[in-house]
């Protein structure tokens, strides 16, 4: 081999090196509560009638999805979720996280009050993009999100029929991810 | 295509964003420092930071900790919202007793291995911590092999009987 060519061969190792590191996203951290159970909790729900557990869903596979009224990345990803849900493929169950803001009026009145603004305010926000929950949770301390290591909003989990999650996925659910992803993971999870 | 870059221009802007905001937000946090002089009698419900000795361990752990909003700060010093959410999850841990370590596991087993600024020696982790080493090794054994043949590229030719008579010569003239 020609001497020369040594400098030149590093050189397109480093380029491809930093090709791949400008692809990656630092905010994809591959979450180690894949393929482990679904944190338990109990919540109450949007509608108030009940609380919520994901014991409720077992026995199918169903995607929980973290949003919040607040999350302007929710606004692109709300209509992907609405039109997905009308498929009927697997329930949504949303995560309604941190709905009141630490900057927000109603940050200092008592449990109950926060409650029912985050109720309100969902439920408008709902009405004008389209509900694809079946059941939305209220985790108002954010303790439920922490649980499930959600540092972002939105979120979206895979749960399969014994209540493991099998996928997580950080950030906006695209058309694309769905087709790829998500639907064939659904197919085979429900065939098991 | 677009999309996905679209999606990852808005997290990155959201992280600044959030940032940027808490840390603006932070003046009517609770975490405000402390005064320096003994509190005014009344006050409302006594703050969180009220326990020194609490407090120092928080700082201590946490400052092992990431944040994992702004990935560049730990999470004794990030204003993130989620910050400040974990610290409360890990005085809380504090005052149920737990140990350091056990405080540490609660977080990595939410968020992974990557919460720790000192990641645990384990199989997955050999190439972080051992590679430079590895590396180092490799230069040194390049570098050896390459000052060996150098040496014996410049080795001095011998000089025969004919060329020192001759240099001799030279010499003389």
């Amino acid at each position: 081999m020609k001497k020369f060519l040594i400098p030149l061969v590093l050189f397109f190792g480093l380029v491809v090196f930093l090709a791949v590191g400008l692809k990656l996203d630092p905010r994809e951290i591959p979450s180690p509560l894949v393929n482990k159970p679904a944190p338990e909790f109990s919540l109450p729900t949007l509608a108030g009638d009940a609380k919520f557990s994901p014991k409720d869903m077992l026995g199918q596979v169903w995607m929980f999805n973290v949003w919040a009224t607040w999350c302007v990345a929710c606004r692109e990803e709300h209509p992907v979720l609405v039109a997905f849900a009308q498929k009927n493929s697997v329930p949504i169950v949303g995560l309604s996280y941190k709905e009141i803001q630490p900057q927000d009026a109603a940050a200092k009145a008592s449990d109950e009050v926060k409650l029912q603004v985050a109720r309100e305010r969902s439920v408008v926000w709902l009405k004008r993009h389209g509900n694809p929950y079946v059941t939305s949770v209220m985790d108002l301390d954010g303790r439920v999100g922490i649980n499930y290591g959600v540092y972002g909003v939105p979120e979206t989990y895979i749960i399969d029929k014994q209540g493991v999650i099998r996928y997580k996925r950080v950030g906006v659910v695209t058309p694309q991810l769905l087709a790829d992803k998500i639907l064939p993971l659904i197919e085979a999870l429900n065939k098991s | 295509m677009t999309s996905v870059y679209s999606v990852k221009l808005w997290l990155l802007s959201a992280a600044v964003a959030m940032c940027a905001t808490t840390a603006s937000a932070q003046v009517v946090s609770p975490q405000a420092p402390k005064p320096i002089l003994a509190p005014a009698p009344v006050r409302e419900a006594a703050p969180l930071a009220d326990d020194p000795k609490l407090e120092a361990r928080l700082v201590d752990i946490s400052q092992e900790l990431r944040c994992l909003v702004c990935q560049n700060e730990s999470l004794a010093s990030s204003h993130a919202e989620l910050a400040d959410d974990l610290r409360r999850e890990v005085r809380d841990l504090i005052r149920q007793g737990k140990t350091d370590q056990e405080v540490k596991d609660f977080l990595v087993a939410r968020y992974g291995d990557f919460v720790l600024y000192r990641p645990e020696v384990k199989p997955l982790t050999w190439v972080l911590w051992f590679g430079p080493f590895l590396l180092l090794l490799v230069a040194a054994v390049l570098m050896g092999v390459y000052l060996r043949q150098r040496r014996q590229q410049v080795q001095p030719a011998p000089l025969s009987d004919a060329d020192r008579a001759r240099a001799q010569k030279i010499l003389k003239a």
